[in-house]
């Protein structure tokens, strides 16, 4: 059993849990062997999402794992909600554009730190976003 | 976890201690317009070298922070943001415009004398206009003093 076979599940209630995901995530980062300024790059991308299920949803859960295909090894960041969706996922992911009282930078900029990104909502259901980054 | 301030001759200075919560953010904002008001600060220095994330909440509260004691007449530094927390910030797209920064305390002191002894004279504005106004204002001062001593 390696770092990279555990899961680790933080639920967001508060904002105060925004703070826990992405401790967890630096270590988890760490642990993984992410070194340099990547551990904080993932923290502050876990933060962005994180608060966008505060915002939003109010209640939702990251999920913390390793993650590997088969020439690299990396960190997965899920992070999903049952909260009212988004109608316009296109807009929501323009750097700027903000719904509520947000700056409209946090789940454009969260993308822009990690290697992968994909968003799947639904209006009614949730959300759900999924972000990579790769140890090179 | 509340956040101590520290009054320093004129200024203010607020030590994050830990990660902060998005509440203990706003409370912080609280209490520096506040004191600022007690104390009659114009400078206030906020050293955030602990802080493990700036995301777009904690950047934009600072900025609020500053934008609200700057109408408060007092000018704002942030002090310590780490080299790792300031290329997140950079990939995020999130500035500090119109904030002071800093490198480190003793930095942030230096930024606010120099910003005191401008005394809030536009020096920026090139032109004959403002050297003039600048003479002006220093000889109406000192003919002021002057008169007021005899």
């Amino acid at each position: 059993m390696s770092t990279f076979d555990e899961e680790y599940s933080v639920p967001i209630n508060s904002a105060a849990d925004i703070v826990v995901a992405r401790q967890k995530g630096r270590a988890l980062a760490i642990q993984l062997g992410f070194n340099g300024s990547d551990p904080t790059m993932i923290a502050a991308a876990i933060s962005e999402v994180a608060r966008n299920i505060v915002n939003h949803a109010k209640h939702g859960e990251i999920v913390l794992s390793g993650v590997h295909d088969s020439r690299r090894q990396g960190i997965q960041v899920i992070a999903r909600d049952d909260g009212p969706g988004i109608a316009n996922v296109e807009q929501a992911m323009q750097y700027g554009f903000s719904s509520n009282k947000g700056m409209g930078v946090g789940l454009p900029g969260a993308k822009w730190l990690m290697d992968e990104f994909d968003i799947q909502s639904q209006v009614g259901k949730g959300t759900r976003v999924s972000m990579r980054k790769w140890l090179v | 976890m509340h956040v101590p301030i520290l009054k320093q001759g004129g200024y203010l200075i607020a030590t994050i201690q830990s990660v902060l919560s998005d509440a203990d953010l706003l409370q912080l904002r609280d209490d520096l317009a506040g004191r600022v008001g007690q104390f009659r600060s114009r400078g206030v220095i906020i050293d955030v070298t602990v802080l493990d994330v700036i995301d777009s909440f904690a950047t934009r509260t600072l900025r609020g922070v500053a934008h609200m004691l700057k109408l408060r007449g007092a000018d704002t530094v942030i002090v310590g943001i780490q080299p790792d927390v300031a290329f997140a910030m950079v990939q995020l797209g999130l500035t500090l415009e119109g904030v002071g920064t800093a490198l480190d305390l003793e930095e942030g002191l230096a930024f606010l004398n120099a910003k005191a002894k401008r005394g809030g004279v536009v020096t920026r504005t090139r032109g004959a206009a403002a050297p003039l106004s600048l003479a002006t204002a220093l000889h109406g001062a000192r003919t002021k003093r002057g008169s007021s001593r005899t």
